[in-house]
């Protein structure tokens, strides 16, 4: 039970991620691999302040500027000189790599007597960020400013004509993203109690399922509103982390979840195309 | 009134590609004529059309909008004064969002996308509304997604969005090229309507010439990236349609 528990909470944290994913890849159609970065930079942020006793009124805003800040990057590199999105998402995750160790000063930095969200009821604790953040986004993509920011991404014709400047907008979306994903960074670290340098590897993966997963239902269930479209996004990373769970329960070795994770977002995004050619 | 001055467009120069779309045209259109402009594939027409929608920038020449020029003004500036209808009824509307979003975006073309949530309830009737004066049963949808409508409901509902906003230019670059002929004839008049009730400088691109001849108080022919022929309104007037299609003879 408590194996479930605790899935369902990396879950919730992780869907700040899911979230983030959701902005680039589903909003924007930009495939945004910075995350990989962005996340575990959200996570050193968290660890190099909160073991100098910053209190969490600074940590969280610098983790939020800190993941803007390589979205930003990313956005800039793909707008101002033209170079393809995941090209762009790459080469500011590579230059991450260097800007996290650097900051942490060596690979791994446990949370050990510092602060921590999770001290004393982690569930609820995980399930007050996530709100917050929701109802948050929410909001924003109920404006003006966030009717113009789905509409970028859905028709870039329309909206250039109807005086967006896409280009500013895609990186202020990519900014929010990665500010997201590193909240997720900021979560998962304390949770887990330490972060490490290479805790980022294969977590856009983890994202980009849990948003196929919300995505088919969102398709099942024909959920129009984007405020009821959030909720799912979560639901989608408590899945997954539920279906990771359970494949580790059952015992397989700790070492091949990546591959299981690879995996199992293969199937859900190969799975349609496979029933298609067969009802072909 | 748009006035342009020996605009020039080349694209590619200097390569195997290089194409002159424009060779030195110079016109002024008065502040709430409608213009039709006619001409071969080729013949520069969509290009003048989007050299003063800003998407080209001239190589040379000036663009001047009530006096100001805006030559080098982005697209997304120059939406200040310009609505487009493009050729695809797809590139004026974002399919995913709903019809009410899509025409809260059209509401605030002029003005920034702020932080505050502007569907309101008065909104919503005043799109209903609107919408209803189409005929066509649209008021009722504006929940759904832009992208369940046909292309012709599409089209109909962009040329309503264009209006939203205050607008004194009106470009349409070949609005009905993908409709059927029923679609086609409502997407004309409802322009046609527009155009008179906003008093907007309008300029329409058609290969159809019995629009060419039926709608505007202009006319004017474009041949290899200059203006050939410039019909004023009487002049437009007296033109037979047999007479038209002897143009492209």
């Amino acid at each position: 039970m408590e194996f479930y528990v605790s899935a369902l909470i990396l879950g919730l944290c992780l869907a700040a991620v899911a979230l983030g994913i959701f902005i680039s890849m589903k909003i924007f159609r930009i495939p945004d691999i910075t995350t990989d970065g962005s996340y575990t930079l959200g996570a050193v942020v968290t660890a190099v302040l909160l073991t100098r006793h910053c209190p969490l009124i600074v940590v969280i805003p610098a983790v939020i500027l800190s993941g803007g800040l390589a979205g930003c990057a990313t956005g800039l590199v793909h707008t101002k000189l033209r170079i393809d999105a995941l090209l762009a998402g790459i080469l500011v995750m590579t230059a991450l790599y260097s800007v996290n160790l650097s900051l942490m000063g060596r690979s791994t930095i446990p949370l050990v007597n510092v602060t921590n969200i999770f001290a004393s009821y982690p569930l609820i604790a995980a399930l007050v960020a996530i709100a917050v953040l929701t109802l948050l986004l929410s909001y924003v993509l109920r404006t003006d400013f966030g009717i113009a920011m789905r509409a970028t991404g859905d028709s870039e014709s329309m909206t250039r004509a109807l005086g967006v400047n896409n280009d500013r907008m895609k990186v202020i979306g990519l900014a929010i993203a990665n500010a997201l994903t590193a909240l997720g960074g900021f979560l998962v670290a304390q949770y887990q109690g330490f972060t490490d340098i290479n805790m980022g590897i294969g977590v856009v993966i983890t994202g980009l399922g849990s948003v196929l997963i919300s995505d088919r239902l969102i398709r099942w269930f024909r959920i129009r509103p984007i405020w009821l479209q959030l909720p799912v996004v979560i639901l989608g990373s408590l899945v997954f982390q539920l279906v990771l769970a359970f494949t580790l329960s059952i015992g397989v070795d700790p070492n091949l979840l990546k591959l299981i994770t690879a995996l199992f977002v293969l199937a859900i995004v190969g799975a349609p195309v496979l029933r298609l050619k067969k009802a072909a | 009134m748009i006035q342009l001055n020996a605009i020039h467009k080349v694209f590619n120069p200097g390569e195997p590609t290089q194409v002159t779309a424009l060779d030195g045209v110079t016109l002024a259109v008065e502040t709430g004529s409608f213009v039709v402009l006619v001409g071969a594939n080729g013949s520069g027409k969509t290009t003048l059309l989007n050299v003063i929608a800003g998407a080209v920038l001239p190589s040379s020449g000036a663009v001047v909008f009530d006096g100001a020029d805006v030559t080098r003004l982005a697209e997304h500036r120059r939406s200040r004064w310009v609505a487009r209808v493009f050729q695809n009824p797809l590139s004026g509307t974002a399919p995913e969002l709903s019809i009410l979003d899509n025409f809260r975006l059209a509401a605030l073309r002029t003005s920034p996308k702020g932080l505050r949530i502007g569907v309101s309830d008065s909104f919503r009737r005043l799109v209903r509304d609107r919408i209803a004066t189409l005929g066509m049963g649209l008021e009722a949808k504006i929940d759904q997604p832009m992208g369940t409508l046909s292309g012709g409901q599409r089209q109909a509902l962009t040329l309503l969005m264009s209006v939203m906003d205050k607008t004194s230019i009106l470009l349409l670059d070949e609005p009905t090229a993908a409709l059927d002929p029923r679609s086609a004839a409502l997407i004309m008049r409802t322009a046609d309507h527009l155009a008179r009730e906003y008093r907007l400088t309008t300029i329409l691109i058609t290969h159809n010439l019995r629009d060419a001849h039926t709608y505007g108080n202009r006319l004017i022919m474009m041949s290899e990236g200059r203006v050939v022929r410039d019909l004023t309104a009487a002049a437009k007037t007296a033109l037979q349609l047999a007479d038209l299609a002897e143009w492209f003879g």
